[in-house]
């Protein structure tokens, strides 16, 4: 059902050591949601989306996840993880395992599948992506684009119930970057749930349920890309796009 | 024939033929073999168990207490000779209970191992991206689990050679067995040089067989390594 909340960020705060990063982040990632993360560079995008999967370890506040306060030292981060998950800039495939094996080593090991099921699905979409011929290969074989969309994969074969992406094409030769995008539209289209921190604005506007700007460790503005977009309100806002865009 | 020739035979024949004196060298070879094979085993259990030890602690500050114990264990191991940790095994571990000379050159060899075979594992552990630990974690692997599908079969296939090379070293080094009158290969030459006082035959034989052995080892090496290379092409 559309509308449920998925994440629930109560209060967030991050430090490394004498660092602020995340000052006091709330906000609702509701089911369906295509949530997009914009602003400067250093302003802790990547630590707030690192934060909703515990890839870093909140100095403060509460995450909740599908109601659960995964920040409660008492919960199994790793059983919520299944359910979460994350793409990175540099892709980060296994390279001493094959396409199939990067897709289907999770299924197997984590959620108990049998390597012709995980397979199965692996191979379902790894089609719907159009590397279904690449399965056999290595990772250092594939291009950057290649990757990222195995990359994605990867992810999807654990059927999150959210999707997080780190700048998923900044790594990437501008020739490349369409065809990861091609990936996200689809999956957003197919209504998964996701977060995304980019730098790629005109992606934003187009996909975007949804855009948070975050700077100096909060979020200052927070609206539907239409509105951020066409008449932001914040002063820092107003000039990042007018240095971005 | 001629002269040198027969000179040649006559040496060998009272070096090696001669009251069955090529045992010395079979009889040390198997001791030298074993030795070194059960050594390296140890090695690499101990020095993966410490590897895995130490660079948990350096990625996530647990496991502190452990971590100290292995630094101390390393430190004392390579900072001191060899043949004094076999012949403090042997006289003062061991000093009051009947033991194999085998065993106790195992176990000496074995924990002197670990500790250069430790520190070529964590090396490699510690060589391997952070983002493949991340993305291992975000999967829903534990750290423990990461470990085992993720770093380390790429820690392992990085120090590959390193480890083929810690084998050799070692293989070489077991020959100050004789310190505690064991009869390993190179010992083996030496009873027969003492017997014959002939230097040149049994210490060259010894020596060659050294080589091959080297020689062999490296080759399978290096097989390995193009076969572990060969998969990611
Ligand atoms: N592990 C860490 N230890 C110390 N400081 C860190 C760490 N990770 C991030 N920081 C610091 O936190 C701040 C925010 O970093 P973060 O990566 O979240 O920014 P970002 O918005 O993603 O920037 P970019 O657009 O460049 O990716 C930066 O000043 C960075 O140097
Ligand atoms: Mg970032």
């Amino acid at each position: 059902m559309n509308g449920e909340p998925v994440i629930e960020v109560k209060g967030l705060q991050k430090s490394f050591g004498e660092l602020q990063v995340l000052k006091g982040i709330d906000t609702v990632i509701n089911k369906g949601d295509v949530v997009f993360v914009i602003g400067p560079s250093g302003s802790g995008k990547s630590t707030f989306l690192r934060c909703l999967n515990l890839l870093e370890n909140p100095t403060g506040g509460q995450i909740l996840f599908e109601g659960t306060d995964i920040t409660d030292p008492g919960n199994d981060i790793n059983l919520h993880r299944r359910k979460m998950g994350m793409v990175f800039q540099q892709f980060n495939l296994f390279p001493h395992l094959s396409i199939m094996k990067n897709l289907t080593i999770a299924p197997i090991k984590l959620l108990g599948k049998s390597k012709e099921e995980a397979e199965k699905t692996a191979y379902t979409l790894l089609e719907r992506v159009g590397l279904a011929n690449r399965a056999n290969a290595y990772p250092n074989q594939l291009s950057g684009g290649q990757k990222q969309r195995i990359a994605i994969v990867r992810a999807l074969c654990m059927s999150p119930d959210v999707m997080l992406f780190d700048e998923p094409t900044s790594a990437l030769d501008p020739e490349m970057v369409g065809e990861v995008l091609n990936v996200m539209r689809d999956l957003a289209n197919d209504g998964m749930t996701m977060v995304v921190v980019t730098h790629e604005m005109a992606f934003a506007k187009e996909i975007a349920s949804r855009v948070l700007f975050m700077d100096g460790g909060y979020i200052l503005e927070e609206n539907t890309p239409e509105e951020l977009f066409g008449n932001p309100k914040n002063e820092r806002l107003k000039s990042f796009l007018s240095k971005v865009i | 024939m001629p002269q040198w020739l027969q000179n040649l035979a006559d040496r060998f024949y009272t070096n090696f033929i001669s009251e069955n004196r090529w045992k010395y060298i079979a009889d040390g070879f198997i001791v030298t073999v074993e030795v070194t094979f059960f050594a390296v085993l140890i090695g690499i259990i101990l020095g993966f168990i410490i590897a895995v030890i130490r660079s948990t602690h350096d990625k996530t500050g647990k496991l502190k207490i452990p971590d100290f114990i292995c630094k101390v264990y390393l430190t004392v191991i390579r900072g001191t000779p060899s043949v004094l940790q076999l012949l403090i095994i042997y006289f003062v571990v061991f000093g009051s209970v009947n033991i194999s000379k085998v065993l106790v050159a195992i176990i000496a060899f074995g924990i002197n191992s670990g500790a250069y075979v430790a520190e070529v594992i964590r090396s490699g552990i510690m060589s391997i991206d952070k983002g493949q630990t991340e993305a291992g974690r975000s999967l829903g692997f534990t750290y423990a689990q990461t470990m085992i599908y993720i770093i380390l079969p790429q820690a392992l296939k990085n120090v590959l050679p390193a480890l083929g090379n810690e084998v050799i070293v070692l293989l070489k080094e077991t020959s100050i067995c004789g310190y505690i009158a064991l009869q390993d290969l190179t010992k083996g030459g030496d009873i027969i040089r003492s017997r014959t006082y002939d230097a040149f035959m049994p210490l060259i034989a010894v020596a060659l067989i050294y080589l091959v052995m080297v020689m062999l080892l490296q080759r399978l090496v290096a097989g390995l390594e193009r076969r572990l290379n060969s998969s990611e092409r």
